[in-house]
């Protein structure tokens, strides 16, 4: 039995709206095998984005314990909360949020810059990922050289450059045409069968089933 | 760091001609500071060659009576006598390279050639170290040999000016002199060596020296008595080693001279000229005017700053996705810091170089148009340069504390 990437236990998440005190999480309990591919549905508002945001350490919860690869991250510093998202965690954004003056290689290399990997190495590295999404050709394009589907990839490559035992998605075919969208979750079964654990968020039920578990969120509560 | 520098000089560059206008009231402020600096510095060089002389570093031990300096013709009292004895010590004396006393009239009027009269002119008595000490050179005839001390010969040397105003156009050579009715021979002409400005001695001296054409007279000091009186005081150069040891040279020579009064003339009393006092004070007044200019370029800076760090939180606002990303990606809150923060360095400090290189040019236009001396001082461009590293830190800081406290929810969610 494959121990978990993943264990939320009792996250409860409040924002202040002036005075009052809006609910978005309420007691949620999930958990996660190293290895998995799970898909969490729900509306928009449901909260999901608030959950995306705590499993990344971005957010803190207002209670309960999120165990990353089996340590307890509510209690870790701001820096060693960087350190997760750096090397545990890799993010995949809905709108891919690459830098427009530099370059694919460029892009995927800046996580290996903070992790203080030395350059040469950074740039076989970098190279290496965009060969794993199949852009070996497009090393030296600019994102706005580049489509939709292509852009989501370089970001799909500096996510998994630093080798993260999470891979967490936030609506990542959102943006794209659904020929491009296919493309890029065909990837994510790829990247899940050689080993990366994956976690998406997304609202399209037909997105959701292609992973190997769906858990559906609704009104900050997981079904 | 240096992926920093090269992320801070991608930033500067994909914004030229806004980083260009940023960095402009750098550029003017350190621009100004470093000419109106190197103004300052070689003003300053040229009052102190012209106040001491290089290269002769004498100092002149005055005798005074009281508050003000003895004349022979209206002192009264019994003013002490400088004996050979007494300028061997002063000779003796650490840092000491020579020793003269002379005898001295400033504004004599018994002085005439055929029927010119060598009005307000100065003579001097003087021994035969004198010429040395005081770093004059014969230009046309002799100086004074030991005969003419042993024989008490009427003999003169007249310097440059001197030769102008008393014999106007006749050459002095040879010529007969009247001193106090006594007639003495023109044997030489003497001037100061060329790299030996005026002894001055105080600053209405100094002034004299650029507007008075009169000159001076020089006879032996054993001749002295033949026109003036015979126990007349004597004042004393003493040279030092170099220009630092002058102050504690000339007091020195004044404490040994000043044991010989004994205490019944008491109010006698040699004192040094404390020239570089006189050197300090008059640039301290040079200083304190340009202090001001220097004020007002530094404000130049300051709004430079200010515009530094406007510029800099336009920056960080326009970025906030990116830094969004970057912290969501994993950078640290101090790597973000580190970023902004070279960048309004990267960003002053250039415009710094540029401001000292148009410094040293405008300081170069300066002193050819206004014809004042410059000098380049390496340490006002090192200063300059780090004044404006420290004007990228500090108008740096804000922006980038705020860009590192930029929460990445909020940052990825605005595009």
């Amino acid at each position: 039995m494959a121990k978990w990437i993943l264990e939320l236990q009792d996250i409860y998440k409040d924002y202040m709206q002036g005075k009052l005190v809006v609910p978005v999480l309420k007691a949620v309990n999930f958990r996660m095998r190293e290895g998995e591919y799970v898909a969490i549905m729900g509306p928009s508002g449901s909260g999901k984005s608030t959950l995306m945001n705590i499993i990344g350490c971005l957010d803190l919860p207002t209670k309960g314990k999120i165990f990353l690869d089996g340590n307890d991250i509510s209690t870790y510093s701001e820096n060693e909360l960087s350190d997760i998202r750096l090397k545990t965690i890799g993010f995949v954004f809905q709108r891919f949020h690459l830098l427009a003056r530099q370059s694919a290689l460029a892009n995927v290399e800046m996580p290996l810059g903070y992790a203080h990997v030395p350059r040469r190495e950074r740039r076989e590295r970098a190279f290496r990922a965009l060969e794993r999404v199949g852009l070996a050709d497009r090393v030296n394009f600019l994102p706005n050289q580049l489509s939709g589907g292509q852009m989501q990839r370089v970001a799909i490559a500096r996510a998994i450059v630093n080798n993260p035992k999470l891979l967490l998605a936030d609506e990542p075919t959102g943006a794209l045409d659904s020929k491009s969208g296919a493309q890029v979750m065909d990837l994510f079964e790829k990247l899940n069968e050689e080993g990366v654990s994956v976690l998406m968020i997304t609202h399209d039920r037909n997105i959701a089933r292609q992973a190997g578990r769906m858990v559906t969120i609704f009104d900050g509560e997981l079904r | 760091m240096i992926e920093n520098i090269r992320l801070a000089f991608r930033g500067i560059l994909a914004h030229k001609f806004r980083s260009f206008l940023t960095m402009l009231g750098i550029i003017i402020g350190i621009a100004a500071i470093m000419a109106i600096y190197s103004v300052i510095t070689g003003t300053n060089e040229q009052i102190k060659e012209d106040l001491i002389g290089s290269g002769n570093n004498a100092v002149t031990v005055t005798l005074y009576q009281g508050d003000y300096q003895y004349e022979a013709e209206y002192g009264s009292g019994t003013p002490p006598i400088l004996t050979q004895k007494l300028k061997d010590r002063v000779k003796s004396l650490a840092h000491v390279t020579g020793a003269t006393f002379y005898y001295s009239r400033d504004y004599t009027q018994n002085v005439f050639y055929m029927n010119t009269r060598f009005s307000g002119g100065k003579i001097y008595g003087v021994d035969s170290d004198y010429l040395e000490t005081c770093a004059y050179q014969v230009i046309g005839g002799r100086g004074f040999v030991p005969q003419d001390y042993a024989r008490f010969a009427k003999v003169a040397l007249v310097d440059a000016n001197a030769s102008e105003s008393l014999f106007q156009g006749v050459h002095p050579l040879g010529k007969t002199i009247e001193i106090g009715q006594e007639p003495f021979v023109v044997v030489g002409i003497i001037d100061k060596k060329a790299d030996a400005m005026p002894k001055v001695e105080t600053m209405m001296e100094f002034n004299e020296y650029y507007s008075s054409t009169v000159g001076t007279i020089f006879i032996p000091d054993k001749s002295w008595p033949t026109v003036f009186k015979f126990d007349e005081p004597m004042n004393a150069v003493v040279k030092a080693d170099n220009t630092d040891n002058m102050s504690t040279v000339g007091k020195a020579a004044a404490d040994v001279l000043n044991e010989s009064i004994g205490s019944a003339t008491s109010n006698f009393v040699y004192k040094a000229d404390d020239i570089l006092e006189k050197v300090r004070n008059t640039q301290q007044l040079q200083q304190s005017t340009n202090m001001l200019l220097i004020v007002v370029a530094a404000i130049s800076l300051v709004v430079g700053g200010i515009g530094v760090a406007n510029i800099m939180l336009v920056t960080v606002t326009e970025r906030t996705s990116e830094i969004g990303l970057k912290k969501a990606i994993g950078a640290r809150k101090r790597t973000i810091r580190a970023q902004f923060l070279t960048e309004a360095i990267v960003l002053t400090s250039l415009g710094g170089i540029i401001g000292v290189l148009g410094g040293l040019g405008l300081s170069k236009i300066v002193s050819n148009v206004m014809e004042v001396p410059t000098a380049l001082s390496l340490t006002a461009i090192a200063v300059a340069v780090s004044v404006s590293m420290l004007t990228g830190i500090i108008s740096g800081l804000f922006p980038a504390i705020k860009a590192s406290n930029l929460n990445p929810i909020d940052a990825l969610r605005s595009e």
